[in-house]
C-alpha cells in the first residue's frame, strides 16, 4: 500500500521520465541564488519607505526612567521616535504560555517594555529616520535613564529563596516544571550491575542565520489593510499574530516573504523589535523597515540549548539497559517566547532522552526558569541534540565500565526493527524505526576495523584519535498535538492548490515556506510527478498568505511530510480531473487515459493523444464545444494533516572521527558519517545535503559556538568574531547514508530530515573526543568541547 | 551599526599629507586599508572626524633591498608580502605568517604599516618584526623617525608614534636567520589564543641571538627576554629547550580572554615554543 | 504625515550638518558610474542602495561573514570593510557582472548541480571566492588544488546551510573540468561545454 506504484495511487509508472519523486533533481530557484538575483526582505524597497533602528538595554535588568528624546529628534533625518507607552497604544502584550503544558507562567510583553528592561538587548525605544544611518544617530541621541537593578543570570540559583524574582507578579521564576516517570526507577537502581552517571551541559546557542531577521512593514490608510514583508517561517502564523495584536482582522494582514536567508528556527517566533515595526508602520501609515544588524542578532534573535543536565544510567551484567534516570534544568531568558513558548525544549528533553532504546524504568524531569538573558526558544533540532548527547554520553560510560564496545552496547539495546509500534517510556509512540538497519548500514560505510588499527598505531606515536558514534531519534510531521492543543493558532495542517493554465503548465501553490532547504524543488517533483508533466512546467508559489492556502510554513522538519502530500494529493486530483475532461474530449473512459510529461496518453499503449496545450486550449478558450455538464475546472486543492500518530519519528545514528591534540586541547575533525531514515526520501541529494548542513550546525555547538554572559549578565559574545561558527576549513568530510521506512499515515511516505543532523552530530562528537581522551583518563562533558575544557579535563591547566 | 558620519581626505603625496593633517588637527584618523579600523567604526567604539587616506601616497608602497635591509613600505598589502620574492629570500618569516593572517579578501586589503600602527597584541606581523629586530621607520611633518621594532609597541594598542606621525616603511635587517611562525587559533584565520614567532641564529653548534616574541598573550608582542637568554650560546637540543620552556614563566603575564584563563595562554606559549625550537632541529641533530 | 512630524522633519532639516559628500567616478561591472557618496558609506550600501544592485549582501558589516565579497581592481575584497568615498577610478565587479560576463558560468552551474547554494545569502559571496580560487589556479596554470587548499581559501566566507561540502565539491568538479578542458584545448580537441561558456 505504501508503495508509489501506478496500481496503488493511479500515478504513471515509475520508469517514465516524469516520475520525479526519489530523483536528484536540481532545485528550479537555485539559479537566481548563484546569480545573486533572489529577493530578500532588505532587497525589497517601498515608496516613502523609512527605517528603523532601536535603542536597546545597555542592562540585564534596569528600571527605565524618563526618556529625552528631543536631541534625537533634531538629527537630521530622523522622522520619529517611539516609547513602549507610545505602541502600548495600539497593539496589545501577549503571553506566552500553552494550555497543554500544566502550570506553565509567563509574563505579559509588549513590543517595547512600559517600565522595565530585562534582557541586556532587549529594544526599549524606537527610532524611525529617513535611513538606517539617521536612525542609528537617532538612536545614539536618545537619552534613557536607566536605573540598573539586581540580574537573576545563573539559572542554578534562579529558584533560591534569595533570588530576584524577574516578574514578581509570578511569584517566583519557575516557568515551567514536568516529570515522566514510569516503571520502577528506585528498584532498577538499586538491583543494576553498573550505575554510570555524569553531568552534562550543552552551551548556550544562537541560529547566526546568515541574513539577520528583517521586516518591513506597510499599513495602507486608504484601505485599512497592513502588508508586511518578512523573512519568516510562518506567514500565516504571523498574519494572525499582527492582527490579534495590532487589533486587527486576519482578512486585513497580508504577510508576503520572498527569499529568506537562514531560519533554522529563528525566524519563526514573534520578536518584540518586528511588532514595533508593525506598530510604528500603523500609526505612520507608511512602510517601516528593520534589518537587524550582527550586533542586535547576537543580543536579540532567541538563543537556545542553554541546558545543565544531571543523569544517570543504570545497566545489568550484560549490558542491557535498567534505567535511565535525568534531572534537567534550562533558564529561558526574561519571557517564554511567543507563540510556540519557550518551555518545548525542556519537554523534549523529557520526551527524548534513551529515545532509541528498549527499557522500562524511566525519570525525567525538566525545570525551566527566567533570567535576565536574551530569551531562548525553538532553534533546529530543539531538544534533540540535549537529550541524544545526555543518552548517547550515558551508553559510553556504561560500555566502558562494563568493558564493552561502544557499538555492542547499541546493538543490545536499540528498539528491534520489528517491534512496532512502540510506545517509549516517556510516552513518545513510534509508527516505524529502523534503528539495527540503520546501523548495519553505518557499519558497512564507516571502516571500524581500520579505524581501531589506526587509532592503536597512531596512539603508540602519542597522537590520539578517537571514533564516537550517537543513535538519535527525530519528532518530525507534527500535528496539532504540538502546539494547537495548546491554544496556539499554529498549524499543524497544509494545503496546496495545483492549476494547470491554457498552455498546459501547472502552477503549484503551498503553504509550506522555502528558506533554502529546497522546499520548493519538492513540491515541483512531486507536483510534476503527480500531474504527469515535466518538473520544468511546474512554478510553484509559497510565501504570501493571500495567495497560498493556509499552513504552517517551516517548523519541526513538516515540509516534505505534510506539505508535500497536499502536493501530492491535489496534484492527483489535478490529474484526474484533467483525465475526466480529456476523456470527454477524446470519447474515452478516463481510466484508460494517463498523461506522461505534458501528453495525455493511451494508459495500455502510451500512444500520445493530446498535449496539454492543446486541452488547455479547448478548456479556456473553446468551452462552448465541450459538453455542457462536464466539469472542467482544472485546478484542485487538498489539505493534509497527520491523524493517528502525533508526530512521525525519524531515527538515525551518526559517526565521528576525531584527533585531539593534547598538547593544545584542539579537535580536528577527521571524518563524519550518519545514516537516517526519514521515510521516503523525494530528493536524495537535498536531503543529503540537509543532513550535511545539520551536522554542522551541530558541530557548531559541539567544538564552537557559546553566547557568553558575564556574572552581570552583560553579553560578552557580540561580534561573529567572539561567538565562532564552523567554517570550511575545519569541517570534515561527511558521508550521508539512507535506510528508507515510509510513514503509512500518507501517500508519500515522507518524513523530515532537516534536523537528523544536528540532533545527532555534538553526541558523536564528545564520543569520539572521550574515546580519544581514554588513555590520558580525561573526558568532557560540557560543550562546547574548547581547548579550555579539554585541557582542564587533562589536568594540563588546574 | 552603520559608520558614524565622518569626513574623508585624500593625500597625494607625503606634503600634501602633512597639510591634510594640519588642517584637521586631532579630528584626524590616518586610514590605509582599513581592515581593522573600518570594523571598529561598525561597532561605534570610535567616531573619526575625518578619516585621511594615505593608499595612494607613492612615497608608502614598495618592496627593496639596499644597503643591507630589506625595505617593505608601509602600504605594502599582506597578499603582495605573502607572495613577494625579495621577502621570501630574506624574510620568509612574514611570509610564513602571511596565510596566518584572516582570510584572503582581508590580505588584499590590510596593509602591514595598518597592522603595526593598530598593535593588536594578537596579530602576527608586530611579532614577526620584533623577532626579525626590524626597525620602524616613521613620516611625519618634522621629518623620518627609526624606531627598533623592540620599542614601537608600547601598550596595548599603543604605539611610538606621535600624533601626525605614520609608519613610512619597515627595514629588516638581512642576515642569515632560522625563523618560525606557528599559533593555536581555533579556526583558521582567528586571531590566535597564543602565538610565537621566532628567530635564531645557529654558529658553530651555538645559538646566537635568539629572538622568541609570543602574540596573543599580553599587551602586544611580547619577546621573552628569559626565555631566550635561557637558549643564548647553548646548543639546540632538549634540554635547552627545556630551559628556555621553564624560564618562559617570568616572561609571560597573559590577560583572560574569552578562550581561557592567563594559565591557558601560559601553557600554550611552552608548548609553542617546544614546537617551534623542536622545528629547528634537524633530523640528524634529533638523533643526537 | 503628522503636524509633529513635519516640524519633527523641518527642525532636522535646518540643523543638517553631515560632511561633505565625495564626488567619485568609477567603473561597476564594465559601466562608467559618477555619484556623491558620504563617507560614512560602504561599498555594499553603495552598491545596495545607489546602484540598486542588491546581490551583494550585508551579513555582518564588520568584515567577518564575507557575504559582501566583491572584486575590487581584480582582487576580491570585503565590501563592508571599503569606503565607497575612497573608490575613484576604481574597476568593481559583483555578482551581477561576473555572472553577466559569463566568466564563472560553469562554476554556478556546478553549484546548482551539486545543491550547493541553499538558503543563498552567502552564495554570491562564495561565488566570489571560488571564482578568485579558479582564477588564481589560472594563474597558476599548474595544478588543482587540494580540497584543504578549497576549504582554507574558502574559509572567511561563513554558510550557516550547507556544511561547506556541497560547496568545495562545486569548485572542485569546475577546476577539474577546467583543467581537462585546457588540456583538451591543447590537444584540438573541443572544450567542454561547462567551460565554453566561460570564454
Amino acid at each position: 500500500m505504501n508503495e508509489i506504484t501506478p496500481a496503488s495511487i493511479g500515478l504513471s509508472r515509475e520508469d517514465l521520465p516524469n516520475s520525479y519523486i526519489g530523483r536528484s533533481v536540481p532545485r528550479p530557484n537555485a539559479p537566481k541564488l548563484v546569480q545573486g538575483r533572489a529577493t530578500y526582505t532588505d532587497d525589497v524597497v517601498l515608496p516613502r519607505m523609512v527605517h528603523a533602528a532601536f535603542l536597546r538595554s545597555p542592562h540585564a535588568h534596569a528600571r527605565i526612567g524618563a526618556i529625552d528624546t528631543s536631541a534625537a529628534l533634531a538629527v537630521p533625518g530622523v522622522i520619529r521616535v517611539f516609547t513602549g507607552a507610545d505602541l502600548a497604544k495600539v497593539c496589545d502584550p501577549w503571553v506566552a504560555t500553552l494550555d497543554h503544558l500544566k502550570g506553565m507562567k509567563s509574563a505579559p510583553q509588549h513590543p517595547l517594555p512600559l517600565s522595565r528592561a530585562t534582557w541586556q538587548g532587549e529594544p526599549v525605544v524606537a527610532v524611525v529616520a529617513e535611513s538606517r544611518a539617521a536612525a542609528e544617530d537617532g538612536v545614539a541621541a536618545l537619552r534613557v535613564e536607566f536605573e540598573p537593578l539586581p540580574a537573576q543570570t545563573d539559572m542554578e540559583t534562579a529558584l533560591a529563596p534569595d533570588a530576584v524574582v524577574i516578574h514578581p507578579e509570578l511569584g517566583d521564576n519557575l516557568v515551567f516544571t514536568r516529570t515522566a516517570e514510569t516503571g520502577d526507577v528506585a528498584g532498577a537502581f538499586a538491583s543494576a550491575h553498573k550505575v554510570v552517571e555524569a553531568r552534562f551541559v550543552t552551551g548556550r546557542h544562537t541560529g547566526v542565520t546568515l541574513e539577520p531577521r528583517s521586516i518591513i512593514a506597510d499599513y495602507n490608510r486608504a484601505d485599512g489593510t497592513l502588508t508586511v514583508h518578512h523573512s519568516t517561517q510562518a506567514p500565516h502564523m504571523m498574519q494572525g499574530v499582527f492582527a490579534k495584536h495590532l487589533r486587527m482582522e486576519e482578512g486585513d494582514v497580508r504577510v508576503i516573504c520572498k527569499d529568506v536567508g537562514g531560519s533554522f528556527g529563528i525566524k519563526v517566533h514573534v520578536y518584540p523589535d518586528e511588532v514595533a515595526v508593525a506598530a510604528m508602520a500603523r500609526i505612520l501609515g507608511r512602510p517601516v523597515k528593520f534589518i537587524a544588524d550582527r550586533f542586535e542578532a547576537f543580543a536579540s534573535d532567541i538563543h537556545a540549548r542553554d541546558h545543565r543536565i544531571k543523569a544517570r544510567l543504570a545497566v545489568d551484567g550484560q549490558g542491557k539497559v535498567l534505567a535511565f534516570d535525568v534531572d534537567d534544568l534550562t533558564g529561558i531568558g526574561p519571557y517564554s517566547v511567543y507563540p510556540r513558548t519557550s518551555a518545548i525544549e525542556g519537554n523534549q528533553v523529557v520526551n527524548l532522552c534513551g529515545g532509541p532504546y528498549d527499557f522500562k524504568n524511566y525519570r525525567c524531569t525538566t525545570t525551566v526558569v527566567l533570567q535576565n538573558k536574551a530569551p531562548t526558544c525553538q532553534y533546529r533540532a530543539v531538544g534533540h541534540p540535549i537529550a541524544t548527547a545526555v543518552t548517547e554520553g550515558l551508553m559510553d560510560l556504561a560500555a566502558e565500565a562494563l568493558g564493552m564496545d561502544p557499538i555492542e552496547i547499541r546493538r543490545r539495546n536499540l528498539i528491534a526493527d520489528d517491534a512496532y509500534p512502540y510506545t517509549s517510556p516517556p510516552g513518545m509512540r513510534f509508527e516505524g524505526l529502523s534503528h539495527h538497519a540503520s546501523l548495519d548500514k553505518l557499519l558497512e560505510m564507516v571502516p571500524v576495523a581500520k579505524i581501531r588499527a589506526d587509532q592503536e598505531e597512531a596512539r603508540k606515536r602519542g597522537v590520539h584519535r578517537g571514533l564516537g558514534f550517537a543513535a538519535f531519534i527525530e519528532l518530525t510531521n507534527p500535528s496539532p498535538f504540538m502546539y494547537g492543543i495548546g491554544g496556539a493558532r499554529i498549524s499543524a495542517q497544509d494545503g496546496c492548490t495545483v492549476r494547470m493554465d491554457p498552455d498546459g503548465s501547472i502552477v503549484a501553490s503551498s503553504g509550506v515556506t522555502e528558506q533554502g532547504q529546497g522546499t520548493e524543488a519538492i513540491l515541483a517533483q512531486i507536483v510534476a510527478h503527480g500531474v504527469g508533466v515535466p518538473v520544468s512546467r511546474v512554478k510553484i508559489i509559497t510565501g504570501d498568505t493571500q495567495t497560498t492556502p493556509y499552513g504552517g510554513g517551516t517548523w519541526a522538519c513538516r515540509g516534505a511530510g505534510i506539505g508535500g502530500e497536499a502536493a501530492l494529493q491535489s496534484a492527483i486530483a489535478l490529474k484526474q480531473q484533467i483525465l475526466e475532461v480529456a476523456g470527454a474530449m477524446l470519447q474515452a473512459a478516463p481510466e484508460s487515459l494517463d498523461i506522461s510529461m505534458g501528453n495525455v496518453t493511451d494508459k495500455a499503449t502510451g500512444a500520445e493523444r493530446m498535449t496539454l496545450h492543446e486541452l488547455g486550449r479547448i478548456v479556456y478558450f473553446r468551452g462552448d464545444t465541450l459538453p455542457k455538464d462536464l466539469q472542467r475546472e482544472l485546478v484542485q486543492t487538498r489539505h493534509f494533516i497527520t491523524k493517528e500518530y502525533p508526530f512521525a519519528f525519524t531515527n538515525g545514528i551518526q559517526a565521528s572521527w576525531v584527533e585531539v591534540d593534547p598538547m593544545t586541547g584542539m579537535v580536528k575533525l577527521l571524518e563524519h558519517w550518519c545514516v537516517e531514515d526519514c521515510g521516503r526520501v523525494v530528493n536524495p541529494m537535498l536531503v543529503d545535503e540537509q543532513v550535511r548542513g545539520g551536522i554542522v550546525q551541530g558541530i557548531g555547538g559541539a567544538l564552537y559556538e557559546n553566547c557568553v554572559y558575564d556574572s552581570e549578565g552583560n553579553l560578552l559574545t557580540t561580534t561573529l568574531a567572539d561567538y565562532l561558527v564552523p567554517m570550511s576549513a575545519e569541517m570534515p568530510e561527511m558521508h550521508v547514508g539512507h535506510v528508507e521506512t515510509p510513514t503509512r499515515e500518507s501517500l508519500l511516505g515522507a518524513k523530515g530530515a532537516g534536523e537528523a543532523g544536528t540532533a545527532g552530530a555534538p553526541g558523536a562528537i564528545m564520543n569520539a573526543i572521550n574515546d580519544a581522551l581514554r588513555p590520558l583518563n580525561a573526558r568532557v562533558h560540557e560543550q562546547p568541547f574548547t581547548p579550555e575544557r579539554i585541557l582542564r579535563a587533562l589536568g594540563a591547566i588546574a | 551599526m552603520k559608520w558614524p558620519a565622518m569626513g574623508y581626505a585624500r593625500a597625494a603625496s607625503l606634503p600634501d599629507l602633512w597639510s591634510v593633517l594640519a588642517q584637521h588637527g586631532s579630528a584626524a584618523q590616518i586610514i590605509a586599508g582599513g581592515q581593522t579600523l573600518l570594523a571598529t567604526l561598525a561597532f561605534r567604539l570610535s567616531e573619526p572626524g575625518t578619516l585621511v587616506d594615505i593608499t595612494r601616497i607613492p612615497e608608502l608602497r614598495g618592496i627593496s633591498v639596499s644597503s643591507g635591509v630589506l625595505r617593505i613600505g608601509a602600504l605594502t598589502r599582506h597578499a603582495e608580502l605573502g607572495r613577494d620574492a625579495l621577502v621570501a629570500r630574506h624574510a620568509p618569516l612574514l611570509t610564513a605568517a602571511v596565510p596566518l593572517i584572516a582570510h584572503p579578501a582581508i590580505r588584499n586589503r590590510g596593509t602591514i604599516g595598518g597592522s603595526l600602527a593598530y598593535a593588536d597584541p594578537a596579530a602576527e606581523l608586530p611579532a614577526c618584526i620584533v623577532a626579525l629586530d626590524a626597525v620602524v621607520v616613521t613620516a611625519s611633518a618634522a621629518g623620518e623617525r627609526r624606531i627598533p621594532a623592540r620599542d614601537f609597541f608600547t601598550d596595548l594598542l599603543q604605539t611610538a608614534l606621535n600624533p601626525g606621525e605614520i609608519i613610512a616603511a619597515v627595514e629588516i635587517p638581512l642576515a642569515e636567520r632560522r625563523s618560525a611562525i606557528q599559533e593555536v587559533a581555533r579556526r583558521s584565520g582567528d586571531y590566535a589564543m597564543a602565538g610565537l614567532a621566532a628567530a635564531l641564529r645557529i654558529e658553530g653548534g651555538r645559538v646566537v641571538a635568539p629572538r622568541l616574541v609570543y602574540f596573543g598573550v599580553g599587551t602586544g608582542p611580547v619577546l621573552a627576554a628569559r626565555a631566550s637568554a635561557a637558549l643564548e650560546g647553548r646548543a639546540l637540543d632538549a634540554a635547552s629547550i627545556a630551559a628556555a620552556q621553564a624560564a618562559l614563566g617570568e616572561d609571560l603575564d597573559p590577560p583572560q580572554d574569552l578562550h581561557g584563563p592567563p594559565e591557558m595562554k601560559r601553557h600554550l606559549a611552552r608548548v609553542l615554543t617546544g614546537r617551534v625550537l623542536n622545528g629547528f632541529l634537524n633530523p640528524s641533530e634529533i638523533a643526537a | 504625515m503628522t503636524a509633529s512630524d513635519r516640524e519633527h522633519r523641518s527642525a532636522s532639516e535646518e540643523r543638517s550638518v553631515n560632511p561633505p559628500q565625495q564626488r567619485i567616478s568609477l567603473t561597476v561591472n564594465g559601466e562608467r558610474v559618477t555619484r556623491h557618496v558620504e563617507p560614512r558609506r560602504h561599498l555594499i550600501d553603495f552598491l545596495r542602495l545607489d546602484l540598486g544592485l542588491t546581490g551583494s549582501h550585508a551579513g555582518c558589516e564588520h568584515g567577518v561573514c564575507g557575504a559582501c565579497t566583491v572584486r575590487v581592481d581584480g582582487e576580491i575584497v570585503r565590501g563592508c570593510l571599503v569606503l565607497a568615498a575612497s573608490l575613484d577610478g576604481a574597476d568593481v565587479v559583483t555578482i551581477e557582472g561576473l555572472s553577466d560576463s559569463g566568466e564563472v558560468a560553469d562554476l554556478q552551474a556546478n553549484f546548482v548541480a551539486r545543491n550547493a547554494a541553499q538558503c543563498g545569502f552567502c552564495t554570491p559571496g562564495m561565488i566570489m571566492t571560488a571564482a578568485d580560487i579558479l582564477a588564481h589556479a589560472e594563474e597558476a596554470g599548474g595544478g588543482t588544488p587540494s580540497r584543504a587548499e578549497i576549504r582554507e581559501h574558502l574559509s572567511g566566507n561563513y554558510c550557516r546551510c550547507t556544511g561547506y561540502q556541497a560547496i568545495v565539491d562545486a569548485v572542485e568538479d569546475t577546476l577539474k573540468a577546467r583543467h581537462l578542458a585546457a588540456d583538451s584545448d591543447l590537444r584540438a580537441v573541443p572544450a567542454l561545454q561547462s567551460s565554453e561558456a566561460s570564454r
